[in-house]
């Protein structure tokens, strides 16, 4: 398990790497710092999806979780790369290098547990069920997001539905998984990470990430 | 000698420079041999650097920019401007062919070409005894840019630089 630890560490080094890039020029729009934005916003004004702030769990929580992640992601770069806004353009770019390797090694790993003993196909399967109803959120266009797109600025992310579904259909086909059946989903009423309004999971997270720079706020590293 | 020389001259010798820097994580290539070095323009008031990052999160670009910064002190006055650029972003195709044969002899396996290999599995060499009947440990190995790989002849692991 070291090595798979090293990966996921890798994958987080990558995902830090971007989020400074995105970071830092929405804080250039912004007036703040990247640091600014990452260490001293409350987790209200934390825009992210309700996903990737569930708890790591077993491996076949953390692997649900990055797997639907991952494919949404490489769909949401690849439309990002030929944004009109030439920064976000070359940022996604960037970062769809690193992504198309990332849901190649989460799509491997949903296989060989979905695919592999009863007890890591009875444990993909409950996490794949659990994580499902925030996958809604992810193909849902904020208020904030439709003059964006119809600028050609950001992703249409409601189009991206139906080939996400397909190649998760596909994933989980290989891996003899069920699709969930979509049914509640949590942020579909306007109420989700893109909001502001999350778990409680974040606020651990955020305390455990912002614990430094606010003790020692003119912390130089 | 007119400037523009003066200024190619400088430019000349910072290529030189830099080529002298080895990559802080895998130290047998230099950051020029790897591609992270993407332009050097010197004016009459400044010397500008333009990197490109192997990976966006990789912990190395610090280092080597400081790197750049000490090892053109020696080489000119004018002041250093350090210029990021992401487009078109770094493949290990921009690895130079005699940096990947500095890669096998240091043990760590070179790329394969990106173009070649995106739709079907890569083959590997082992760098410790030539076989091709080697197979992946982890899709990640010591530093981002890196697999690791085992070679079912010699039995050894090693690290495989990933064609990305």
């Amino acid at each position: 398990m070291l090595e798979e630890d090293i990966a996921s560490t890798n994958v987080g080094l990558d995902l830090l790497g971007q989020a400074r890039l995105w970071l830092a020029y929405a804080g250039e729009i912004d007036g703040r710092s990247e640091d600014r934005l990452a260490y001293f916003r409350e987790s209200g004004d934390f825009r992210n999806l309700l996903l990737v702030e569930q708890p790591n769990g077993n491996y076949a929580d953390t692997i649900a979780r990055q797997y639907l992640f991952d494919q949404w992601h490489v769909l949401v770069l690849a439309e990002l790369a030929t944004s009109k806004d030439s920064r976000i353009a070359a940022i996604a770019a960037k970062a769809l290098t690193e992504v198309r390797y990332h849901v190649e090694r989460s799509s491997r790993w949903v296989i060989r547990l979905g695919d592999g003993t009863d007890l890591s196909h009875g444990r993909m399967q409950a996490a794949t069920d659990a994580l499902w109803m925030y996958t809604g959120e992810m193909h849902i266009a904020d208020a904030s997001e439709r003059p964006l797109i119809e600028a050609g600025i950001a992703a249409d992310v409601e189009a991206l539905r139906v080939p996400w579904l397909a190649d998760v259909r596909s994933v989980f086909a290989e891996a003899t998984l069920t699709v969930p059946a979509d049914s509640w989903m949590q942020g579909a009423n306007g109420r989700g990470g893109k909001q502001g309004v999350h778990t409680e999971h974040l606020s651990h997270l955020l305390a455990e990430m912002q614990v430094l720079p606010r003790t020692y706020p003119d912390a130089r590293w | 000698m007119n400037l523009r020389n003066a200024g190619d001259d400088v430019a000349r010798a910072v290529w030189t420079a830099l080529g002298a820097i080895a990559d802080p994580e895998i130290p047998v290539v230099s950051i020029v041999e790897l591609g992270i070095v993407r332009d050097v323009r010197c004016g009459d008031d400044e010397c500008v650097v333009t990197l490109t990052p192997t990976y966006s999160g990789c912990p190395a670009m610090r280092v080597i920019e400081s790197d750049v910064q000490s090892a053109l002190a020696l080489v000119t006055n004018r002041p250093l401007r350090i210029v990021t650029a992401l487009t078109p972003p770094w493949t290990s195709d921009a690895i130079a062919p005699e940096a990947r044969r500095k890669l096998a002899a240091a043990g760590i396996a070179p790329p394969g070409e990106v173009s070649r290999i995106v739709f079907q599995r890569e083959a590997v060499r082992c760098p410790n005894c030539g076989s091709m009947r080697t197979e992946e440990i982890a899709r990640f190995g010591s530093t981002a840019c890196k697999a690791q790989y085992r070679c079912r002849d010699c039995l050894e692991p090693f690290d495989y630089f990933k064609p990305h």
